[in-house]
């Protein structure tokens, strides 16, 4: 995404402005599944005028002004609804019930943002659920862009959102800025949705595209305005440390033909410098106040991996440490699989091999092709090429990722020509 | 009108293609993509998916209490589904045409491998003389 076409400028003016836009609505309205739809509707309407007729003087009040009206009629649709039904009508006519403040105060809409998001991750929606609708109200993203983003039909999608508001709303939870130790609580679960659109976007977990940069691009964006609200914060300064030091990789792991391209062979000097960087002192700041957490460990691991010139001067024996560090602080199969290639890494293939024995007994990531994919490039290293062979083919036919199938199948077959 | 063309593998076990040379691989998941863009740029593809191996696959019926009842793997199957396209054209004729450009995909050695593929009219809503 370069933001050089006016058409992208306004998308990008629109992705910042939505959570503003939305928070000020809401604020009027106390109504997030009215105002958010409003609010749609208003993003929805300023993406087919501002490139034809040019942005407005003041785009945030535009945007405010034309889901403020699209809301009151909504609400007195609503109204009139209800005195149809109850037959009785309301002393306060509607219009007077909207006529509050003027939104004038930027750093309030800034707020709105931060507060919206950790509405959005509320603890009792599915992650699925919460994931959906953050990027619609904090990311400004619609519903159809949702969907082709997650490879389903735009209905399933609005209706996994409109589930979505409606638990928000049975929850009873008020729109306000948490409380600091309702901050505390819900950061955990805020941070997770994060990480998940970022891992949506990194790597598919099913269909043909191996990248879908526009999730990732969101994801980071979305954690860097929370880190610039809360930069104190070393989980949230260690998860967008190891967003932009993953992120960095993009161009360079993935071949034209769209198969993937692992670490090691990766054309470093396609590697984003600028995000290696950012990233490297974002987790160096995180660490050293003490606070070592998930994020900055797998942070710290990226940046040892960017670090390295050529994969062969990869610090492999730091790796392995911070992967045993990582391993105390979480019970994770996927945790315990790096580290035993780490430990193949420093002590030889043979000593991996040995742990990956234990996840064999690990229901949740025995029969995974990661596994597979693992042990055989654990085996080709220990020169069994056979085995090895077996295994990148057993994990080619596990894999629902396409481009990953692929790579596997090329894996077995190049193995296969060189012993031919 | 609209056909579903489906890819069946012939044989058991695991997918054919893993024994072939790299090189033959190689094109023939270039010749798939090129395939898929193509009907996608004429505006005949509709939907079209490669399926994950069949040692994954599951048979699921409904038993006496409504709860699913799961049968397999199938690793002995005669053959099996790896893909499939659906496609809108003009005739039937043209998708005659396009199932055979999607059998003589490159197989080993670069040859075609003329493999079979079933093609399936989707059925639509009723005709207009009878709405």
């Amino acid at each position: 995404m370069r933001p050089s076409s006016p058409h992208t400028r306004i998308e990008h003016l629109l992705r910042e402005l939505a959570p503003q836009v939305l928070g000020a609505v809401i604020r009027r309205f106390h109504d997030f599944a009215a105002s958010e739809d409003a609010v749609q509707e208003a993003l929805l309407a300023a993406a087919s005028q501002w490139p034809r007729d040019g942005v407005p003087d003041d785009p945030r009040a535009w945007l405010i002004q034309v889901a403020a009206r699209r809301t009151t009629d909504q609400v007195r649709a609503e109204a009139a609804r209800r005195r149809r039904e109850e037959l009785v009508v309301s002393l306060v006519p509607p219009e007077l019930q909207l006529v509050l403040g003027a939104d004038s105060d930027e750093a309030l809409g800034r707020d709105d943002a931060l507060v919206l998001l950790f509405m959005c991750c509320h603890p009792a929606l599915t992650p699925a659920s919460a994931i959906a609708l953050t990027l619609r109200a904090v990311g400004g993203l619609t519903t159809a862009e949702i969907a082709k983003a997650f490879l389903v039909p735009e209905a399933t999608m609005a209706q996994r959102i409109s589930r979505a508001k409606q638990s928000i709303k049975s929850s009873g939870v008020p729109f306000q800025m948490p409380t600091p130790e309702e901050t505390a609580q819900r950061l955990g679960a805020v941070l997770h949705v994060l990480y998940l659109i970022f891992n949506e976007g990194y790597t598919t977990s099913s269909g043909s595209e191996l990248n879908r940069t526009d999730l990732s691009g969101e994801a980071i964006r979305i954690t860097r305005m929370l880190h610039e609200r809360l930069p104190e914060d070393a989980d949230v300064a260690g998860l967008l440390a190891l967003m932009l030091l993953t992120d960095a990789r993009r161009a360079a792991r993935t071949a034209p033909d769209g198969m993937p391209i692992p670490l090691p062979e990766q054309d470093r000097s396609l590697w984003d410098r600028a995000s290696i960087a950012e990233g490297i002192a974002l987790v160096t700041a995180a660490l050293s106040k003490g606070a070592v957490g998930e994020y900055q460990l797998q942070a710290a691991i990226a940046a040892v991996h960017d670090e390295a010139a050529r994969a062969e001067d990869t610090d492999w024996p730091q790796i392995l440490a911070l992967y045993e560090v990582l391993m105390k602080l979480s019970d994770n199969p996927m945790v315990t699989l790096n580290h035993a290639v780490a430990v193949a890494m420093v002590h030889g293939p043979k000593a991996g091999l040995e742990l990956l024995k234990a996840l064999d007994a690990d229901a949740r990531v025995a029969g995974h092709h990661r596994l597979d994919a693992v042990r055989a490039h654990l085996l080709e290293r220990a020169g069994e090429r056979d085995a090895a062979i077996e295994h990148f083919r057993k994990a080619a036919g596990r894999t629902t990722n396409l481009p990953e199938r692929n790579y596997l199948l090329m894996q077995a077959a190049r193995l296969r020509d060189t012993g031919a | 009108m609209k056909y579903m063309l489906m890819m069946n593998h012939p044989g058991q076990g695991q997918y054919q293609i893993s024994s072939w040379p790299q090189k033959d691989i190689k094109a023939h998941i270039q010749f798939m993509i090129s395939f898929a863009k193509k009907l996608s740029a004429s505006g005949e593809l509709v939907a079209g998916e490669g399926l994950a191996g069949p040692d994954q696959a599951k048979l699921i019926r409904a038993g006496n209490d409504g709860k699913p009842i799961t049968d397999g793997v199938f690793a002995e199957s005669k053959e099996f589904l790896v893909g499939y396209w659906i496609i809108d054209v003009e005739s039937p004729e043209r998708a005659y045409a396009i199932a055979a450009e999607a059998s003589a995909a490159p197989g080993p050695g670069g040859k075609p491998l003329n493999m079979g593929i079933e093609v399936r009219q989707v059925m639509s809503g009723p005709p207009p003389e009878f709405m």
